[in-house]
């Protein structure tokens, strides 16, 4: 069963036996974080085609489809393109910081995915404090962003750049306190310890997902609501709203600074889902015991597809907050629910002593009400009372 | 119940991208070089002159009257009127044009000079497929390019060309009448503007 499985650890073991022993960590530290890089920068490549066509069928149309053979080498043709463009410099830009910005936003990103495990014995750092890690790591996004925006000497870069900040700042809030529950049932900050947590089997060999408990699963929505605004997609892409800002902080930028920072947000992407996957979806687990003799690196892949594609899903189909509306909706709703989501959690793990019977249908649903019920009244504060119907003066 | 639109949304995305490989109607888009939708009869692009027969120039509808010159907004007709005349569908001599040339850079599609002519010579084309590589010459179309047959024009504009055509075979069966009726009895009165009105 662990031949395919381990596939990837022997052979990063059996190149690293070709150095001396003492050189053996720093080259299997390389190996893994080249083995990422590989990975994942492909798959930057195939989620720009993947998403143009994907959001092309769900508007009616085809996507790209003339570079090769249904358009799968556009992204060839992207990357050529970007390299050849010119690559401008404001005039009056610092021209240091303008720089820097796209490196300081990709390299922290290519961190983060240190921590993360991709599969059994697989990941390249197991820190006993992962998750803390790659937050830490996670916020140089913001620093980042506000040098591209003020460096560019631009009102809309740097609108652009004070709205990214407002929103990764709210958004990081709920983001951060929807794992809170995972790391106090886990009882851990180690990213492995999480997924070894989610890793047992019950009724009928469904696994102990965190996704199948009433906090987990409205931790992993408030999660990826938190996770999408981090990462400045739609529809909380207010930061480089096209119609409004032009690019936002990207506007001064051409040529391979752009596609760095393209990069970077997808890489930003990749990185937050991969935690969705390990923190809720019980990492490289698979759903079902009978399923287990698939490769683990195979399940978090396919998790890590269908995490994307409701990515792509939610932004073909939403259209654009409001800059109040986004802020609104973090602070009045994301962090009331995600602290009430804490409260859940341990309601949950107190009645895990519990021994009558139907204790488990009756434990979901008391902590799903207990959630459910915050979730009903805060979303009509929020919203406030409804207006009167539209009254039409001039058309029909 | 919050969030119900945005998972009606959400559905809505979903059948889009499920019946986008299936149903024509969630995928509308006509990959337009390979393929091209079917002409509108009302569009139109710029003119060109009917002709009748198989000769081009002999059998060219217009007259050189320059009503279309004249009337063309911005100007992109340029006509010379030929010395000798030649003989209309009804027989009648009728001037011809030596020179028609359309400046199709120029042209803007208003369709004033079909709507002008007297002698429905000439009409809106629909072809769109117009660039060329050469900004003046090729783009200055002269009357030999210009010139397409009648057939052409029925196969366009289906309903004018019939109207047009119904009222032209008319005229000439009405001249081709009084013709023969002059000609089998020259003596007898002739309703007054009869000849002329054939000749219309």
């Amino acid at each position: 069963m662990n031949g395919l499985d381990q596939v990837f650890v022997w052979l990063g073991h059996w190149l690293a036996s070709w150095f001396p022993v003492p050189a053996q960590p720093l080259v299997l530290a390389v190996l893994a974080m080249a083995g990422i890089i590989t990975v994942f920068g492909t798959c930057f490549a195939l989620t720009t085609i993947v998403e143009r066509k994907t959001l092309g069928r769900m508007q009616n149309r085809y996507g790209p489809n003339r570079v090769g053979p249904c358009g799968l080498l556009q992204p060839i043709a992207d990357a050529v393109k970007m390299l050849i463009k010119e690559d401008i410099v404001p005039f009056s830009a610092d021209k240091t910081l303008h720089y820097l910005a796209p490196l300081v936003l990709t390299v922290p990103i290519w961190l983060a995915f240190a921590v993360l495990p991709f599969g059994r014995n697989m990941s390249a750092v197991d820190l006993n404090a992962g998750i803390l890690f790659f937050f830490a790591i996670g916020s140089a996004s913001e620093l980042a962003v506000f040098m591209a925006g003020w460096s560019s000497q631009n009102k809309y870069s740097l609108v652009g750049a004070m709205r990214a900040i407002a929103q990764m700042i709210s958004y990081e809030v709920p983001l951060v306190l929807s794992t809170v529950p995972v790391l106090m049932l886990a009882g851990s900050l180690s990213l492995n310890d999480i997924v070894a947590a989610q890793g047992t089997f019950t009724y009928g060999g469904l696994a102990r997902w965190n996704a199948f408990t009433p906090w987990g699963l409205a931790g992993l929505l408030l999660f990826l609501i938190a996770a999408t605004a981090e990462s400045n997609r739609s529809p909380f892409d207010l930061p480089e709203g096209e119609s409004e800002i032009i690019a936002g902080y990207l506007t001064e930028y051409s040529g391979f600074k752009y596609a760095l920072f393209f990069l970077g947000e997808y890489l930003g992407l990749f990185a937050v889902t991969g935690l969705a996957v390990t923190l809720f979806l019980g990492g490289w687990h698979a759903p079902f015991q009978w399923l287990e003799w698939a490769p683990s690196w195979f399940w978090f892949g396919v998790k890590f597809g269908a995490l994307i594609f409701l990515f792509i899903w939610v932004r073909a189909t939403l259209p654009r907050l409001r800059l109040d509306q986004l802020l609104n909706f973090s602070w009045r709703f994301l962090v009331p629910l995600s602290l009430i989501n804490l409260l859940v959690a341990a309601v949950w793990w107190r009645t895990g002593a519990w021994k009558f019977a139907a204790e488990a249908p009756a434990r979901w649903l008391l902590c799903a009400a207990l959630i459910a019920l915050p979730f009903h009244w805060l979303g009509r504060a929020l919203r406030g009372p409804l207006p009167p119907p539209r009254k039409y003066t001039y058309a029909e | 119940m919050n969030g119900a639109g945005i998972i009606k949304g959400m559905v809505e995305t979903a059948r889009n991208f499920a019946g986008s490989y299936y149903d024509p109607q969630r995928l509308t888009t006509v990959q337009y070089p390979e393929e091209k939708l079917p002409p509108v009869e009302n569009a139109r692009t710029i003119p060109f002159l009917v002709y009748d027969g198989d000769d081009a120039m002999a059998g060219l509808r217009c007259t050189a009257c320059t009503i279309c010159e004249k009337e063309c907004p911005p100007q992109c007709i340029y006509i010379i009127k030929d010395t000798i005349k030649k003989a209309d569908y009804v027989g009648k001599l009728q001037m011809q044009p030596k020179v028609f040339d359309i400046d199709i850079s120029v042209c803007m599609s208003c369709g004033i000079c079909a709507e002008v002519c007297p002698f429905d010579a000439i009409k809106m084309d629909q072809v769109f497929e117009l660039s060329a590589r050469d900004r003046f010459a090729a783009l200055l179309l002269h009357k030999t390019q210009l010139a397409k047959p009648d057939d052409y024009f029925v196969k366009l504009h289906k309903t004018e060309a019939s109207d047009i055509n119904g009222r032209r075979e008319e005229n000439k069966r009405k001249t081709e009448a009084a013709a023969a009726a002059k000609a089998a009895a020259p003596k007898a009165p002739v309703a007054p503007g009869a000849a002329k009105e054939g000749l219309k």
